[in-house]
């Protein structure tokens, strides 16, 4: 039987209430403000938003040693635009595709220079992550390099205005899926699960989060930076341009993302899943649809659903999910 | 000390006593034994402390070495032909920010049709890539030059190509006199950069750059190359001081003082040029040559004094601008502005064919007579080529070059039935 705290509408207790020890990273005011106001993020931006609450959690983990390792996307443009940069910590962008070998040259000259408590962050989109970066990525995690990795992915190519990638989700609109003929959006059947790509390589340790749990989120980055090796954290970040949302529903739909199931948020250690965020308060998968533009065709003018058949394979999907991952308690404990 | 050693072998301990921290590893021929010498050596603890990397691609190799030159280590690889082509946006970027990457770059030609042998097209398709770009006559020099490039691109701040060409050099065994490292060591302090990633001193770098400032920072990177044009024969100068011997330098002249023809060539075809340019002089002909170590930066005033004297230039290159001519001879022609020295393109040795004595004697002998076109392909197979552009007449459609000719040869491998 959960507890539901009036205060914050959710089953999160606030800050306030918990013990000092558990409260956020974020809520105390010797973060390290990695990445500080004044940059040029939409409003509502989920990656600002995640990149903010990870980098800060990860630069108390190793107490200000550490270096960041940016792919070309939203949060590097928007964060670095010459002369200014947003970026309170040491921070090194190069290429598109490249982030996860550049980090792990800077891992070696650190090693070799006798600095190798000094660790190294690599971090990109999900087109820098499971589309162009995913070479570089994969060769990292093969040789198990001293680096964690984090994907902020908000499903699609939104720096240059919002085109399908591999982690693009079925039926999503996007400029190269557009919302028209018999079977609009992205196609099912395709895209990566980069989560488990990542586990396939046997590596430490593998996390997924959201920006709707920033207290988990922080969990994970701190406890990726207990281990030695590489590492992975694919983090579902919420774009109110590409997705058509509020942007006062960022945290909204990230947090129904997961309690439909269609986002899991589990952690995995050497290529086993240890751990899974239960789904508190289950939800149909439209609801999630309903609050994004992106969806909108599979709803008629009134908010009916147009395209029940999709929005069942889409249901289904997210069911899957929640046997797979057990993230409904009575399913797990009847099982 | 004096060695019978083969090329790649030579670069290897060569680049080895240049202390590089962080080498990163992708195989392809044939640069291949270089890195794995330098792997030998770091197993063997007689490189340390170095990080050999083993990656995935050479876009990898590439983005390895620029992380570690961005976090202070002194890095190196390198790769040949598709391989440079694989890690491109790599290599842009390296120079782009101005990190002192060194790369061994072991030439061969670029498909397709695939070849593995030696020519120049690799490296004339990095040639706006913003790096210095060396070339090798000899083991000897391109060991030697390995020593300067790590120098010169940590004073100047510009990543260097050390070309060598492909099986001709990296497979061949030489005598090659190997410095101590104590001699290396007096001559290549450690790399101090002016900003390294460090957490107690933080930077952002490579931020977005907008239309105020892109032109300057490509000013800058040319003015860069200009000051690396004045080091590298400072550089050369003082390594022959140092070691006894001269090997860089901006160019080479070759009984060119009073020539009427000269000969411009890179790489190691300049030991075949020199031959038969011996032969002519002792028949009477004032013939010489130019060999062109640093190709970027072009030493325009070098070239342009070494020339301006000659009656007839005659450019012998191993890479082709197709749909125009010769990549070297432009510029060579380009120094030679307002002279009436006329430059003709020699293109040979493509794919590895063989630059024989022979062939190369006919055509300086055309050019000594006035006989040479403005653009030659030595030792081009006409029959073959023109049963193909007759073929392409009667019949206009697309398809592989390559394999219509092996029918022509009489080659039935790529074709069953």
């Amino acid at each position: 039987m959960a507890v539901r705290f009036y205060q914050v509408g959710s089953f999160a207790v606030g800050n306030r209430l918990a013990n000092r020890s558990d409260r956020t990273v974020q809520s105390d005011a010797e973060r390290a403000n990695s990445l500080t106001s004044g940059h040029r993020a939409c409003q509502g931006c989920g990656e600002a938003l995640g990149a903010r609450y990870a980098l800060d959690a990860a630069m108390r983990a190793t107490g200000g040693q550490m270096v960041a390792v940016n792919a070309t996307g939203c949060l590097e443009v928007f964060s670095t635009p010459y002369p200014e940069t947003s970026w309170q910590l040491a921070w090194f962008h190069s290429l598109f595709g490249n982030a996860p070998a550049v980090a792990t040259g800077v891992a070696a000259a650190l090693r070799v220079k006798g600095r190798g408590d000094t660790r190294v962050i690599g971090q990109a989109g999900d087109g820098g992550t499971v589309d162009i970066g995913f070479g570089c990525l994969s060769g990292m995690f093969e040789r198990n390099d001293d680096v964690l990795f984090i994907c902020y992915d908000n499903e699609a190519y939104m720096n240059t205005g919002v085109q399908r990638s591999g982690a693009t989700p079925p039926a999503a609109r996007t400029a190269t899926t557009e919302a028209v003929g018999a079977n609009p959006g992205n196609p099912f059947g395709q895209g990566k699960n980069m989560p488990e790509l990542a586990m396939a390589h046997g590596i430490p340790y593998v996390a997924t989060a959201t920006v709707a749990d920033l207290h988990d989120l922080e969990d994970k980055v701190t406890r990726a930076m207990e281990f030695r090796g590489a590492r992975y954290i694919h983090i579902l970040v919420t774009c109110p341009l590409g997705w058509g949302s509020a942007p006062s529903d960022t945290v909204r739909v990230a947090r129904l993302a997961t309690q439909t199931g269609l986002f899991p948020v589990f952690e995995a250690e050497h290529g086993e899943v240890v751990r899974s965020s239960p789904i508190r308060r289950p939800a149909p998968v439209e609801d999630y649809l309903r609050l994004q533009t992106r969806y909108a065709h599979l709803f008629d003018g009134q908010g009916n659903p147009a395209r029940p058949d999709v929005i069942a394979h889409l249901q289904a999907m997210a069911d899957r999910n929640i046997a797979k991952y057990g993230l409904i308690e009575e399913e797990v404990s009847s099982s | 000390m004096l060695r019978q050693i083969e090329g790649s072998r030579a670069v290897a301990e060569t680049v080895a006593l240049c202390r590089p921290e962080v080498v990163c590893a992708y195989p392809i021929s044939p640069q291949t034994h270089i890195i794995e010498a330098l792997g030998e050596l770091v197993k063997t603890g007689e490189l340390t402390p170095c990080e050999f990397i083993n990656v995935e691609s050479e876009f990898a190799a590439m983005s390895v070495a620029i992380g570690a030159s961005a976090a202070g280590a002194r890095a190196f690889t390198a790769t040949a032909s598709q391989g440079l082509l694989f890690m491109m946006e790599a290599v842009y970027n390296a120079s782009g920010l101005g990190f002192p990457i060194v790369m061994t770059l072991a030439n061969r030609a670029v498909g397709a049709p695939i070849n593995i042998w030696n020519d120049h097209s690799d490296a004339m398709a990095a040639r706006d890539a913003g790096w210095v770009q060396l070339f090798a006559e000899t083991v000897q020099e391109a060991a030697d030059l390995h020593i300067q490039a790590f120098r010169l691109a940590e004073e100047v701040s510009v990543p260097v190509m050390v070309c060598m060409d492909g099986f001709i050099l990296t497979h061949a065994t030489e005598r090659v006199d190997l410095p101590t490292q104590e001699q290396v060591d007096a001559f290549l302090p450690p790399y101090v950069p002016r900003q390294v990633l460090d957490p107690a001193d933080p930077y952002s770098i490579g931020s977005m750059v907008g239309p105020e400032a892109f032109e300057e920072v490509r000013y800058l990177a040319h003015a860069r190359q200009l000051t690396a044009l004045g080091r590298i024969g400072e550089l050369g100068a003082e390594f022959a001081e140092a070691f006894g011997r001269d090997s860089g330098g901006l160019v080479h002249p070759y009984r060119s003082a009073d020539a009427d023809v000269v000969v411009v060539a890179m790489g190691s075809v300049l030991g075949t040029i020199k031959d038969v340019i011996d032969t002519q002089r002792a028949a009477g002909h004032r013939i010489g040559a130019l060999g062109i170590t640093s190709f970027r930066p072009f030493p325009i005033d070098a070239v342009r004094n070494a020339l301006k004297g000659a009656r007839r230039v005659v450019v012998v290159e191993k890479a082709i601008s197709v749909g125009f001519g010769g990549v070297l001879s432009t510029d060579v022609a380009m120094t030679l502005s307002g002279l009436p020295v006329p430059v003709a393109t020699v293109v040979a040795g493509l794919g590895g064919r063989t630059i024989t004595k022979t062939s190369l004697g006919d055509v300086f002998e055309a050019a000594l007579g006035d006989q040479l076109a403005p653009l030659t392909f030595l030792d081009l197979n006409r029959g073959l080529v023109e049963r193909e552009l007759e073929r392409m007449a009667l019949h206009r459609r697309s398809g592989p070059t390559a394999e219509n000719m092996l029918r022509d040869l009489g080659v039935t491998g790529s074709r069953i039935g």
